[in-house]
């Protein structure tokens, strides 16, 4: 029987079982990590029209997020402050030559919105509902992260599928008094709160599970 | 018929009563290098006009498939005659009806040989080639199925990013895990039987391509004896792993229409009828197959009329019990006293779609009654006949059972009728194509027959050789094959 191979040859199969081991391994690690919304979407902070800061106006200043997003309690969306809100308070505030303060001014002369960016995308296919929320008592640092400690808003959370579905699994790490919902710093956890002892609420939260919770 | 070399004697000895002393499986040239030679020449001549033309055909009919498959992901599965309440439509149908084909290459390979039937040599690596190809022309279907095909991968269970798993109390999960484990055992099976033809191969080939082709899939197999005895382990082991999936495949399947609620779908009988006409319609397209292929490549001599015989005998036997089944269900829709399902039943035979029950019942039921004469059974021309009316019957089969239930549901305001469209035509007949194709290339470059398995079946390999008779004995003490 004549020799077709070398030697050499006899070392393909283990070396290439190893190859093969070693790509399909690093592979799902690389799809794993990379692939996911923890490291595609998590600090997203794209550049808004005008340098406003949450720090300032949340953190420093503690207004309430529903001062701005006022439908946030009401709708299933929370709104993004007009001009006009902004106007409430820095028509009268005299600093009418602050620089960032100009696309506001220009905005309020011109008649013309400011086109901010939006940072909290969901798809489509997902009927999200802040006023469900907001009821059954999730605070906004939930799924907002710290936004007072933050001059340009990011991305706090990946916002995927199994991201919300760990909490409506089990709501409850999430749940704080009706008092506290827009409480940026308080942590239910170290307050040491109890949902099912509060008086104040009525039912047992029960998210849904099921495809069409969320998918209609 | 059997080739001139063959003595009428010795073709009549071959053919006669098995308890009566064994005569050799092969007839004509038996000596190992002759049957060497006879299996080798098609891989190894020039490939013949008629190979060519066959070639060109069906990858021009596979090409019709790949055409229409990218205009249904353009377009959407609205190109298909499906809508409610006929969801299931012909790719169902051809789905479940490749799926059967698939089986009898399993059942020949791995049940046969456990059973120690020495007659399956000739045939399993034909066999075994067929399951394949049919499981890729059956896999094709669901695949395109689904619609948007770029979502495909949800159907395995992957931990990802939306914190989901398929279902796994549905049945079409059930079908991912079996067709997929079905292919995958079938194919290390073949491949792992191929080996020491492979290495046969290898060692005549004359240019440096072939040898170098041949040798890397013959796996350094130099036929020694450590080689052989893990080679017969594996093999024992792996048919061992095969037989069950043989039942449990074809199951399964059936399930994906025995555990929903609708008339005509949810029977218990469905299981072991569905395996039954897998077993038939397989044994049938290995015919059908088979029948061309010893003539075109002339090995009348390795795949004789007895070895046609018994395929006919099997498909008889498997024909009886899809007939049982069939009456069973129609008794059952008497007895049962389920509105319901009397209904569907007399749907099925006098409703819209009732020529396409009485094909069925013709091509099943009645055509393979005529294997009960031995003369039907050892005529080539009725052989091949039957078996083309039994695959026709059996696409049928697929057909009523997925249209008829679903056409005429429990409320007449959801009635509706189902009807082809051109790419459901193209879809059936482009994945005749892609099986063709697959086909083709496997005869031009694979040994067609086990060659090492069918000099194993030969008497100068048994250790009582000589003997008049010994082969009885040889098998009573439970020799391996």
């Amino acid at each position: 029987m004549a020799v077709i191979f070398p030697p050499w040859t006899n070392r393909v199969p283990p070396l290439l079982a190893l190859f093969s081991l070693g790509a399909v391994v690093s592979g799902v690690a690389l799809v794993w990590y990379y692939f996911s919304p923890q490291y595609t979407d998590v600090g997203f902070e794209p550049t808004q029209p005008m340098p406003f800061s949450h720090k300032a106006h949340a953190g420093e200043l503690g207004m309430d997020c529903r001062f701005c997003h006022n439908t946030v309690e009401q709708g299933a969306h929370a709104a993004i402050p007009s001009t006009e809100t902004c106007m409430t308070c820095h028509a009268s505030l005299s600093l009418p030559q602050s620089v960032p303060l100009a696309a506001v001014r220009m905005s309020w002369e011109m008649d013309k919105p400011i086109t901010w960016v939006r940072v909290h995308q969901l798809p489509d296919y997902v009927f999200f509902d802040h006023r469900v929320h907001f009821a059954a008592g999730v605070g906004c640092v939930s799924c907002h992260g710290r936004v007072d400690e933050m001059a340009v808003v990011s991305q706090a959370e990946p916002l995927s599928m199994a991201w919300c579905l760990a909490c409506h699994r089990d709501a409850t790490p999430n749940l704080r008094p009706f008092s506290k919902i827009t409480d940026l710093t308080y942590d239910p956890q170290n307050a040491g709160y109890d949902p099912n002892q509060d008086p104040k609420r009525k039912r047992k939260v029960e998210p849904p599970l099921h495809c069409s919770g969320c998918h209609r | 018929m059997a080739t001139p070399r063959v003595s009428a004697v010795e073709h009549e000895a071959n053919l006669s009563d098995p308890l009566s002393g064994r005569a050799p499986l092969l007839l004509g040239d038996r000596s190992l290098h002759g049957i060497t030679k006879a299996v080798c020449r098609p891989v190894e001549c020039v490939p013949s006009r008629a190979w060519t033309l066959f070639f060109v055909v069906s990858v021009a009919m596979m090409g019709l498939y790949v055409l229409t498959t990218a205009y249904l992901f353009y377009e959407g599965i609205g190109i298909w005659g499906v809508n409610n309440p006929v969801n299931w439509g012909w790719a169902i149908s051809n789905f479940v009806f490749w799926v059967g084909i698939s089986h009898a290459g399993t059942l020949i390979s791995a049940v046969l040989y456990l059973f120690r039937q020495k007659w399956r040599t000739s045939i399993n690596r034909f066999a075994e080639a067929m399951t394949i190809f049919a499981v890729v022309c059956a896999l094709s279907y669901p695949t395109i199925h689904v619609g948007r095909v770029w979502l495909l991968h949800w159907v395995f269970p992957i931990p990802n990013q939306m914190g989901t798993w398929p279902n796994f109390r549905s049945p079409l999960l059930w079908d991912v895990f079996a067709v997929t484990i079905y292919g995958l055992v079938s194919f290390i099976f073949w491949y792992l039987g191929m080996i020491p033809d492979l290495a046969t191969l290898r060692d005549r080939a004359k240019t440096r391509a072939r040898k170098i082709t041949y040798g890397i899939f013959a796996l350094g197999w130099r036929g020694s004896t450590r080689h052989w005895k893990h080679y017969e382990r594996a093999y024992l082991l792996l048919a061992a792993l095969a037989t069950p999936l043989v039942l449990s495949v074809h199951s399964i399947v059936s399930f994906d229409f025995a555990i929903s609620q609708l008339p005509g779908w949810h029977t218990t009988i469905f299981p072991p009828y569905f395996v039954a006409g897998a077993v038939f319609s397989g044994f049938a397209m290995v015919l059908t197959l088979m029948v061309i292929a010893r003539w075109a490549f002339k090995f009348e001599h390795i795949v004789t009329i007895r070895h046609l015989e018994n395929m006919a005998k099997v498909i008889l036997l498997t024909g009886m019990i899809i007939a049982y089944a069939y009456g069973m269900e129609l008794f059952i829709a008497w007895y049962g006293q389920n509105p319901y399902e009397s209904f569907s039943c007399a749907n099925r035979a006098f409703g819209p779609y009732a020529w396409a029950y009485w094909i069925m019942i013709v091509c099943n039921v009645i055509a393979p009654q005529i294997f009960w004469f031995k003369r039907a059974r050892q005529n080539v021309v009725v052989l091949f006949v039957v078996s083309i009316l039994i695959n026709i019957g059996m696409w049928f089969e697929r057909f009523v059972i997925t249209v008829t239930s679903l056409h005429r549901d429990f409320l007449p305001s959801s009635w509706g009728d189902y009807s082809p469209t051109f790419f459901d035509v193209a879809a059936l007949v482009g994945s005749f194509g892609l099986f063709f194709t697959l086909f083709a290339l496997f005869i031009r470059y694979l040994p067609m027959v086990a060659m090492s398995e069918v000099k194993a079946g030969l008497p100068e390999a048994k250790p009582h050789h000589g003997a008049e008779g010994g082969s009885r004995e040889a098998s009573a003490t439970g020799e391996g094959a």
